[in-house]
Protein backbone atom coordinates (compact mmCIF):
# COMPACT_ATOMS: atom_id res chain seq x y z
CA UNK A 1 0.00 0.00 0.00
CA UNK A 2 0.91 3.34 -1.24
CA UNK A 3 1.15 6.55 1.44
CA UNK A 4 -1.83 7.96 0.33
CA UNK A 5 -3.56 4.98 1.13
CA UNK A 6 -2.44 4.27 3.95
CA UNK A 7 -2.92 7.79 5.01
CA UNK A 8 -6.66 7.74 4.40
CA UNK A 9 -6.88 4.30 6.23
CA UNK A 10 -5.17 6.55 9.75
CA UNK A 11 -7.67 9.30 9.21
CA UNK A 12 -10.58 7.26 8.41
CA UNK A 13 -9.88 4.53 11.59
CA UNK A 14 -12.17 5.96 14.33
CA UNK A 15 -9.87 4.86 17.22
CA UNK A 16 -7.46 7.09 15.89
CA UNK A 17 -9.50 10.23 16.61
CA UNK A 18 -10.52 9.46 20.13
CA UNK A 19 -8.61 9.11 23.82
CA UNK A 20 -5.90 11.33 25.53
CA UNK A 21 -3.63 10.86 22.21
CA UNK A 22 -6.62 11.71 19.98
CA UNK A 23 -7.37 13.95 17.07
CA UNK A 24 -10.56 15.50 19.19
CA UNK A 25 -8.41 16.07 21.74
CA UNK A 26 -5.26 17.51 20.10
CA UNK A 27 -7.35 19.34 17.88
CA UNK A 28 -9.00 20.84 21.44
CA UNK A 29 -5.72 21.80 23.09
CA UNK A 30 -4.22 23.31 20.12
CA UNK A 31 -7.39 25.33 19.35
CA UNK A 32 -7.83 26.40 23.02
CA UNK A 33 -4.00 27.49 23.29
CA UNK A 34 -4.15 28.80 20.09
CA UNK A 35 -6.96 31.05 21.46
CA UNK A 36 -6.02 31.82 25.22
CA UNK A 37 -2.61 32.85 23.55
CA UNK A 38 -3.97 35.10 20.83
CA UNK A 39 -6.49 37.08 23.25
CA UNK A 40 -3.11 37.50 25.87
CA UNK A 41 -1.31 38.80 23.05
CA UNK A 42 -3.86 40.96 21.70
CA UNK A 43 -4.59 42.59 25.50
CA UNK A 44 -0.91 43.25 25.60
CA UNK A 45 -0.10 44.57 21.71
CA UNK A 46 -2.94 46.17 20.33
CA UNK A 47 -3.16 48.90 23.40
CA UNK A 48 0.11 49.80 23.41
CA UNK A 49 0.29 49.86 19.37
CA UNK A 50 -2.79 51.94 19.29
CA UNK A 51 -1.49 54.41 21.55
CA UNK A 52 1.66 54.64 20.09
CA UNK A 53 0.41 55.04 16.86
CA UNK A 54 -1.95 57.87 17.95
CA UNK A 55 1.06 59.83 19.56
CA UNK A 56 3.30 59.01 16.64
CA UNK A 57 6.45 57.87 18.52
CA UNK A 58 7.83 54.56 18.77
CA UNK A 59 7.98 53.40 15.16
CA UNK A 60 11.73 52.18 14.90
CA UNK A 61 10.42 49.93 17.92
CA UNK A 62 7.79 48.14 16.20
CA UNK A 63 9.83 47.37 13.30
CA UNK A 64 12.59 46.16 14.92
CA UNK A 65 10.54 44.23 17.23
CA UNK A 66 9.04 42.36 13.97
CA UNK A 67 12.49 42.05 12.86
CA UNK A 68 14.09 40.37 15.70
CA UNK A 69 11.10 38.25 15.98
CA UNK A 70 11.96 36.79 12.52
CA UNK A 71 15.68 36.14 13.61
CA UNK A 72 14.85 34.00 16.56
CA UNK A 73 14.19 30.72 16.12
CA UNK A 74 10.50 29.81 17.68
CA UNK A 75 12.09 26.25 18.65
CA UNK A 76 15.16 27.78 20.49
CA UNK A 77 12.55 29.88 22.62
CA UNK A 78 10.18 27.13 23.50
CA UNK A 79 13.39 24.90 24.33
CA UNK A 80 14.92 27.52 26.42
CA UNK A 81 11.88 28.19 28.45
CA UNK A 82 11.17 24.81 28.94
CA UNK A 83 14.81 24.13 30.27
CA UNK A 84 14.18 27.40 32.67
CA UNK A 85 12.48 27.08 36.11
CA UNK A 86 9.31 28.20 33.98
CA UNK A 87 9.27 24.41 32.47
CA UNK A 88 7.75 22.59 35.06
CA UNK A 89 4.89 24.87 35.39
CA UNK A 90 2.92 22.97 32.45
CA UNK A 91 2.10 24.47 29.54
CA UNK A 92 3.09 28.59 30.66
CA UNK A 93 6.58 27.41 28.28
CA UNK A 94 4.49 27.11 25.44
CA UNK A 95 1.91 30.09 26.23
CA UNK A 96 4.75 32.62 27.27
CA UNK A 97 6.86 31.28 23.52
CA UNK A 98 3.21 31.54 21.70
CA UNK A 99 2.79 35.08 23.19
CA UNK A 100 5.87 36.22 22.04
CA UNK A 101 5.78 35.65 18.96
CA UNK A 102 2.63 36.82 18.39
CA UNK A 103 3.13 40.22 19.80
CA UNK A 104 5.50 41.16 16.79
CA UNK A 105 2.94 41.01 13.84
CA UNK A 106 0.31 42.73 16.10
CA UNK A 107 2.36 45.80 17.11
CA UNK A 108 3.52 46.25 13.66
CA UNK A 109 0.76 46.13 11.64
CA UNK A 110 -1.56 48.23 14.77
CA UNK A 111 1.62 50.62 14.89
CA UNK A 112 1.91 51.18 10.81
CA UNK A 113 -2.60 51.23 10.00
CA UNK A 114 -2.63 53.90 13.18
CA UNK A 115 0.18 56.23 11.32
CA UNK A 116 -1.06 55.91 7.46
CA UNK A 117 -4.28 57.59 8.61
CA UNK A 118 -4.75 60.98 6.83
CA UNK A 119 -3.25 63.62 8.36
CA UNK A 120 -5.98 66.03 7.14
CA UNK A 121 -8.65 63.91 8.59
CA UNK A 122 -7.06 63.94 12.22
CA UNK A 123 -6.66 67.81 12.02
CA UNK A 124 -10.44 67.45 10.64
CA UNK A 125 -11.61 65.66 13.87
CA UNK A 126 -9.41 67.83 15.95
CA UNK A 127 -11.03 71.11 14.54
CA UNK A 128 -14.28 69.42 15.41
CA UNK A 129 -13.56 69.39 18.94
CA UNK A 130 -13.32 65.74 19.52
CA UNK A 131 -10.78 64.83 22.09
CA UNK A 132 -7.54 62.38 21.80
CA UNK A 133 -9.55 59.65 23.01
CA UNK A 134 -12.37 60.17 20.51
CA UNK A 135 -9.93 60.94 17.64
CA UNK A 136 -8.86 57.24 18.47
CA UNK A 137 -12.45 55.67 18.78
CA UNK A 138 -14.04 57.49 15.90
CA UNK A 139 -11.38 58.23 13.36
CA UNK A 140 -8.25 56.10 13.38
CA UNK A 141 -9.32 53.09 14.76
CA UNK A 142 -12.06 52.46 11.76
CA UNK A 143 -9.33 54.01 9.35
CA UNK A 144 -6.75 51.28 10.61
CA UNK A 145 -8.81 48.57 11.34
CA UNK A 146 -8.25 46.90 7.98
CA UNK A 147 -4.30 46.57 8.76
CA UNK A 148 -5.18 45.74 12.97
CA UNK A 149 -7.52 42.55 11.73
CA UNK A 150 -4.53 41.80 9.21
CA UNK A 151 -2.12 42.04 11.80
CA UNK A 152 -4.23 39.81 14.31
CA UNK A 153 -4.67 37.60 11.25
CA UNK A 154 -0.96 36.62 10.80
CA UNK A 155 -0.70 36.55 14.75
CA UNK A 156 -3.37 33.90 14.80
CA UNK A 157 -1.50 31.62 11.80
CA UNK A 158 1.86 31.94 13.48
CA UNK A 159 0.46 30.84 16.77
CA UNK A 160 -1.02 27.73 15.22
CA UNK A 161 1.73 27.01 13.68
CA UNK A 162 4.11 27.76 16.95
CA UNK A 163 1.45 25.35 18.76
CA UNK A 164 2.22 23.03 16.55
CA UNK A 165 6.22 23.55 17.27
CA UNK A 166 5.28 23.06 20.87
CA UNK A 167 4.74 19.41 19.83
CA UNK A 168 8.20 19.00 19.74
CA UNK A 169 9.26 20.02 23.50
CA UNK A 170 6.24 17.83 24.53
CA UNK A 171 3.34 19.97 24.90
CA UNK A 172 0.21 19.45 23.52
CA UNK A 173 -1.72 20.04 20.48
CA UNK A 174 -1.95 18.67 16.76
CA UNK A 175 1.79 18.49 16.72
CA UNK A 176 2.16 15.58 19.00
CA UNK A 177 0.22 13.64 16.61
CA UNK A 178 3.35 14.31 14.04
CA UNK A 179 6.03 13.55 16.46
CA UNK A 180 4.28 10.53 18.22
CA UNK A 181 4.42 9.76 14.28
CA UNK A 182 8.17 9.79 13.98
CA UNK A 183 8.82 8.13 17.23
CA UNK A 184 6.42 5.00 16.14
CA UNK A 185 8.35 5.49 12.44
CA UNK A 186 4.82 5.21 11.33
CA UNK A 187 4.73 7.36 8.06
CA UNK A 188 1.16 7.46 7.52
CA UNK A 189 0.37 8.51 11.28
CA UNK A 190 3.26 11.68 10.41
CA UNK A 191 1.54 12.32 7.07
CA UNK A 192 -2.20 12.39 8.67
CA UNK A 193 -1.03 14.83 10.98
CA UNK A 194 0.72 17.21 8.86
CA UNK A 195 -2.26 17.60 6.46
CA UNK A 196 -4.65 17.93 9.91
CA UNK A 197 -2.28 20.92 10.95
CA UNK A 198 -1.60 22.22 7.63
CA UNK A 199 -5.41 22.09 7.06
CA UNK A 200 -6.20 24.13 10.25
CA UNK A 201 -3.71 26.67 9.46
CA UNK A 202 -5.38 27.21 6.01
CA UNK A 203 -8.52 27.01 7.56
CA UNK A 204 -7.90 29.42 10.82
CA UNK A 205 -6.29 31.82 7.84
CA UNK A 206 -9.78 31.47 5.84
CA UNK A 207 -11.95 32.67 8.53
CA UNK A 208 -9.98 35.75 9.47
CA UNK A 209 -10.13 37.10 5.87
CA UNK A 210 -13.49 36.00 5.87
CA UNK A 211 -14.26 37.81 9.07
CA UNK A 212 -12.11 40.87 7.63
CA UNK A 213 -14.42 41.19 4.81
CA UNK A 214 -17.69 41.36 6.94
CA UNK A 215 -16.42 43.25 10.03
CA UNK A 216 -14.69 46.21 8.24
CA UNK A 217 -16.78 49.28 9.33
CA UNK A 218 -15.75 50.98 6.22
CA UNK A 219 -16.82 48.42 3.75
CA UNK A 220 -16.23 49.57 0.54
CA UNK A 221 -13.92 48.48 -2.24
CA UNK A 222 -10.49 49.94 -0.97
CA UNK A 223 -7.13 49.34 -3.11
CA UNK A 224 -5.88 45.92 -1.59
CA UNK A 225 -2.95 46.51 1.19
CA UNK A 226 0.18 46.01 -0.13
CA UNK A 227 0.73 44.54 3.35
CA UNK A 228 3.31 41.36 2.75
CA UNK A 229 3.08 38.25 4.95
CA UNK A 230 3.51 39.46 8.50
CA UNK A 231 5.87 37.11 10.63
CA UNK A 232 7.82 34.26 9.53
CA UNK A 233 5.81 30.84 9.42
CA UNK A 234 7.20 28.71 12.69
CA UNK B 1 39.14 22.63 37.75
CA UNK B 2 36.81 25.04 37.82
CA UNK B 3 35.52 24.28 33.97
CA UNK B 4 34.66 20.71 34.61
CA UNK B 5 32.00 21.79 37.35
CA UNK B 6 30.06 23.88 34.79
CA UNK B 7 29.38 20.74 33.12
CA UNK B 8 28.11 18.72 36.28
CA UNK B 9 26.26 21.58 37.85
CA UNK B 10 24.45 22.23 34.30
CA UNK B 11 25.12 26.01 33.86
CA UNK B 12 23.38 27.90 31.34
CA UNK B 13 27.09 29.20 30.14
CA UNK B 14 29.77 26.34 30.37
CA UNK B 15 32.94 27.89 28.90
CA UNK B 16 34.19 23.96 28.69
CA UNK B 17 31.20 22.33 26.63
CA UNK B 18 32.28 25.05 23.85
CA UNK B 19 35.89 23.95 24.40
CA UNK B 20 35.37 19.82 24.39
CA UNK B 21 32.44 20.30 22.10
CA UNK B 22 33.48 22.52 19.41
CA UNK B 23 34.13 19.74 16.84
CA UNK B 24 29.63 18.95 17.09
CA UNK B 25 28.99 22.67 17.12
CA UNK B 26 31.06 23.47 14.32
CA UNK B 27 29.27 20.85 12.26
CA UNK B 28 26.08 21.86 13.34
CA UNK B 29 26.66 25.71 12.52
CA UNK B 30 28.17 24.02 8.98
CA UNK B 31 25.09 22.14 8.06
CA UNK B 32 22.80 25.02 9.21
CA UNK B 33 24.58 27.23 6.77
CA UNK B 34 24.69 24.91 4.40
CA UNK B 35 21.22 24.37 4.61
CA UNK B 36 20.65 27.77 4.49
CA UNK B 37 22.63 28.58 1.67
CA UNK B 38 20.81 25.53 -0.96
CA UNK B 39 17.93 27.00 0.04
CA UNK B 40 18.12 30.15 -0.43
CA UNK B 41 20.22 30.19 -3.57
CA UNK B 42 17.30 27.32 -4.84
CA UNK B 43 14.52 29.66 -3.77
CA UNK B 44 16.34 32.66 -5.66
CA UNK B 45 16.66 30.15 -8.79
CA UNK B 46 12.84 29.41 -8.57
CA UNK B 47 11.43 32.49 -7.46
CA UNK B 48 13.10 34.64 -10.39
CA UNK B 49 11.75 32.70 -13.80
CA UNK B 50 8.12 32.45 -11.90
CA UNK B 51 8.54 36.45 -11.12
CA UNK B 52 9.16 36.47 -14.58
CA UNK B 53 6.43 34.55 -16.05
CA UNK B 54 3.91 36.57 -13.34
CA UNK B 55 4.78 40.08 -14.84
CA UNK B 56 5.06 38.05 -18.50
CA UNK B 57 1.01 37.11 -18.37
CA UNK B 58 -1.56 38.27 -15.57
CA UNK B 59 -3.49 34.96 -15.77
CA UNK B 60 -0.80 33.43 -14.33
CA UNK B 61 0.28 36.15 -11.66
CA UNK B 62 -3.07 35.47 -9.66
CA UNK B 63 -2.25 32.08 -9.41
CA UNK B 64 0.76 32.00 -8.59
CA UNK B 65 0.96 34.65 -5.59
CA UNK B 66 -2.19 33.03 -4.06
CA UNK B 67 -0.18 29.32 -4.31
CA UNK B 68 3.03 30.79 -2.96
CA UNK B 69 0.72 32.76 -0.08
CA UNK B 70 -1.27 29.28 1.30
CA UNK B 71 2.28 27.35 1.33
CA UNK B 72 3.35 30.24 3.76
CA UNK B 73 0.41 29.39 5.74
CA UNK B 74 1.36 25.88 6.41
CA UNK B 75 3.25 25.39 9.53
CA UNK B 76 6.90 23.93 9.20
CA UNK B 77 6.55 20.97 11.17
CA UNK B 78 3.69 19.81 8.91
CA UNK B 79 5.22 21.30 5.76
CA UNK B 80 8.62 18.96 6.75
CA UNK B 81 6.33 15.81 7.54
CA UNK B 82 4.43 16.05 4.01
CA UNK B 83 7.67 16.08 2.29
CA UNK B 84 9.26 12.89 4.53
CA UNK B 85 7.22 10.51 2.08
CA UNK B 86 8.51 12.21 -0.93
CA UNK B 87 12.38 12.43 -0.10
CA UNK B 88 12.77 10.11 2.58
CA UNK B 89 14.95 11.14 5.83
CA UNK B 90 17.21 13.61 3.66
CA UNK B 91 18.35 16.95 3.81
CA UNK B 92 16.30 17.74 0.53
CA UNK B 93 12.83 17.11 2.82
CA UNK B 94 14.19 20.76 4.64
CA UNK B 95 15.99 22.36 1.96
CA UNK B 96 12.45 21.79 -0.06
CA UNK B 97 10.42 22.71 2.65
CA UNK B 98 12.03 26.23 2.71
CA UNK B 99 12.36 27.03 -0.49
CA UNK B 100 8.73 26.52 -0.56
CA UNK B 101 8.53 29.25 2.19
CA UNK B 102 10.98 31.32 0.36
CA UNK B 103 9.07 31.90 -2.80
CA UNK B 104 6.26 33.75 -1.43
CA UNK B 105 8.12 36.73 -0.07
CA UNK B 106 11.03 36.45 -3.16
CA UNK B 107 7.99 36.74 -5.88
CA UNK B 108 6.43 39.33 -4.40
CA UNK B 109 9.67 41.44 -4.27
CA UNK B 110 10.86 40.58 -7.49
CA UNK B 111 7.33 41.73 -8.97
CA UNK B 112 7.29 44.88 -6.67
CA UNK B 113 10.75 46.00 -7.32
CA UNK B 114 10.38 45.44 -11.16
CA UNK B 115 6.82 46.66 -11.38
CA UNK B 116 8.78 49.96 -9.98
CA UNK B 117 11.46 50.55 -12.58
CA UNK B 118 9.88 53.44 -14.54
CA UNK B 119 8.39 53.47 -17.90
CA UNK B 120 10.57 56.62 -19.02
CA UNK B 121 13.49 54.26 -18.37
CA UNK B 122 12.33 51.31 -20.30
CA UNK B 123 11.58 53.60 -23.29
CA UNK B 124 15.49 55.12 -23.02
CA UNK B 125 16.54 51.82 -23.33
CA UNK B 126 14.45 50.71 -26.23
CA UNK B 127 15.10 53.85 -27.92
CA UNK B 128 19.18 52.88 -27.66
CA UNK B 129 18.58 49.47 -28.82
CA UNK B 130 18.12 47.51 -25.72
CA UNK B 131 16.65 44.08 -26.61
CA UNK B 132 14.51 42.33 -23.77
CA UNK B 133 17.17 40.71 -22.55
CA UNK B 134 19.57 43.48 -21.89
CA UNK B 135 17.08 45.38 -20.94
CA UNK B 136 15.98 43.30 -18.10
CA UNK B 137 19.66 42.01 -17.13
CA UNK B 138 21.11 45.41 -17.73
CA UNK B 139 18.80 48.36 -16.80
CA UNK B 140 15.54 46.86 -15.18
CA UNK B 141 16.95 44.25 -12.98
CA UNK B 142 19.68 46.65 -11.15
CA UNK B 143 17.17 49.14 -10.70
CA UNK B 144 14.59 46.48 -8.69
CA UNK B 145 17.67 45.55 -6.57
CA UNK B 146 16.77 47.20 -3.41
CA UNK B 147 13.17 45.26 -3.89
CA UNK B 148 14.84 42.29 -4.49
CA UNK B 149 17.88 42.64 -1.84
CA UNK B 150 14.88 43.27 0.86
CA UNK B 151 13.04 40.47 -0.11
CA UNK B 152 16.33 38.23 0.03
CA UNK B 153 17.15 39.53 3.68
CA UNK B 154 13.81 38.80 5.16
CA UNK B 155 13.99 35.40 3.57
CA UNK B 156 17.10 34.70 4.74
CA UNK B 157 16.95 35.97 8.11
CA UNK B 158 13.84 33.75 8.82
CA UNK B 159 15.17 30.32 7.18
CA UNK B 160 18.10 30.63 9.41
CA UNK B 161 15.78 30.55 11.80
CA UNK B 162 13.13 28.19 10.69
CA UNK B 163 16.29 25.78 9.71
CA UNK B 164 16.19 24.63 13.34
CA UNK B 165 12.71 22.70 12.92
CA UNK B 166 14.60 20.28 10.66
CA UNK B 167 16.04 18.68 13.67
CA UNK B 168 12.80 16.41 13.15
CA UNK B 169 14.04 14.25 11.15
CA UNK B 170 17.42 15.22 12.12
CA UNK B 171 18.81 17.86 9.88
CA UNK B 172 18.15 20.68 11.64
CA UNK B 173 22.00 22.50 12.06
CA UNK B 174 21.70 24.19 15.03
CA UNK B 175 18.35 22.97 15.65
CA UNK B 176 19.78 19.09 16.54
CA UNK B 177 21.67 20.37 19.12
CA UNK B 178 18.84 22.44 20.55
CA UNK B 179 16.26 19.18 20.14
CA UNK B 180 19.60 17.05 22.15
CA UNK B 181 19.64 19.09 24.64
CA UNK B 182 16.40 19.52 25.33
CA UNK B 183 16.12 15.60 25.87
CA UNK B 184 19.20 15.22 27.82
CA UNK B 185 18.36 18.91 29.77
CA UNK B 186 21.37 20.02 28.91
CA UNK B 187 21.41 23.54 29.33
CA UNK B 188 24.67 24.58 28.10
CA UNK B 189 24.02 22.98 24.65
CA UNK B 190 20.78 24.69 23.74
CA UNK B 191 21.79 28.13 25.38
CA UNK B 192 24.92 27.76 22.80
CA UNK B 193 23.02 26.72 20.15
CA UNK B 194 20.34 29.16 20.37
CA UNK B 195 22.92 32.41 20.39
CA UNK B 196 24.67 30.71 17.48
CA UNK B 197 21.96 30.77 15.72
CA UNK B 198 20.84 34.13 16.21
CA UNK B 199 24.03 35.37 15.41
CA UNK B 200 23.82 33.07 12.08
CA UNK B 201 20.69 35.32 11.21
CA UNK B 202 22.31 38.70 12.46
CA UNK B 203 25.45 38.16 10.21
CA UNK B 204 23.48 36.79 7.07
CA UNK B 205 21.23 39.97 7.42
CA UNK B 206 24.37 41.78 7.74
CA UNK B 207 26.90 40.38 5.08
CA UNK B 208 23.54 40.84 2.44
CA UNK B 209 22.99 44.47 3.31
CA UNK B 210 26.86 44.54 2.64
CA UNK B 211 26.34 42.94 -0.79
CA UNK B 212 23.38 45.57 -1.44
CA UNK B 213 25.85 48.58 -1.05
CA UNK B 214 28.35 46.80 -3.36
CA UNK B 215 26.07 46.28 -5.94
CA UNK B 216 23.93 49.66 -6.04
CA UNK B 217 26.97 52.14 -6.10
CA UNK B 218 24.72 54.45 -7.58
CA UNK B 219 22.26 54.67 -4.65
CA UNK B 220 25.29 56.37 -2.92
CA UNK B 221 27.25 58.56 -5.65
CA UNK B 222 24.00 60.10 -6.14
CA UNK B 223 23.64 61.23 -2.19
CA UNK B 224 27.20 62.21 -2.74
CA UNK B 225 26.28 64.07 -5.82
CA UNK B 226 23.21 66.09 -4.37
CA UNK B 227 25.48 66.82 -1.51
CA UNK B 228 28.31 68.66 -4.04
CA UNK B 229 25.68 69.64 -5.63
CA UNK B 230 24.45 71.67 -2.84
CA UNK B 231 27.40 72.67 -1.97
CA UNK B 232 27.79 73.94 -5.45
CA UNK B 233 24.60 75.78 -4.72
CA UNK B 234 25.66 77.69 -1.88
CA UNK B 235 28.46 79.01 -3.01
CA UNK B 236 26.67 80.27 -5.54
CA UNK B 237 24.64 81.87 -3.17
CA UNK B 238 27.39 83.07 -0.95
CA UNK B 239 28.55 84.62 -4.24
Amino acid sequence: MGVIERTWDWLTTGAHWSGTDGVWHRLGEHLFLTAVCLLISCAIALPVAVLLGHVGKGGALAVNISNVGRAVPTFAVLVLLLLSPLGTHGSWPTVIALVLFAIPPLLTNAYVGMREVDRDMIEAARGMGMTGGQVIARVELPLAFPLIVTGVRSAAVQVVATTTLAALAGGGGLGRIITAGFRLTDTAQVVSGALLVAGLALLVEGAFVLLQRLLDPMRRPRPKAAAAPGTAPA
Amino acid sequence: MAHQNCLITNDWICGAYVRTRSQELTDATLQHIGITLASVAIGLLVAFPLALVARRWKVVAGPVLGATTVLYTVPSLAMFSLLVPVFGLSAAVVVTGLVLYSLTVLVRNILAGLAAVPEETREAARGMGYGPVRLLFGVELPLALPAVMAGLRITTVSTVSLTTVGAIIGYGGLGNLLYDGMRSYFKAQVLTASVLCVALAVLADLALLLVQRLLTPWTRTRRRAGKRGRVVVEKAVAA
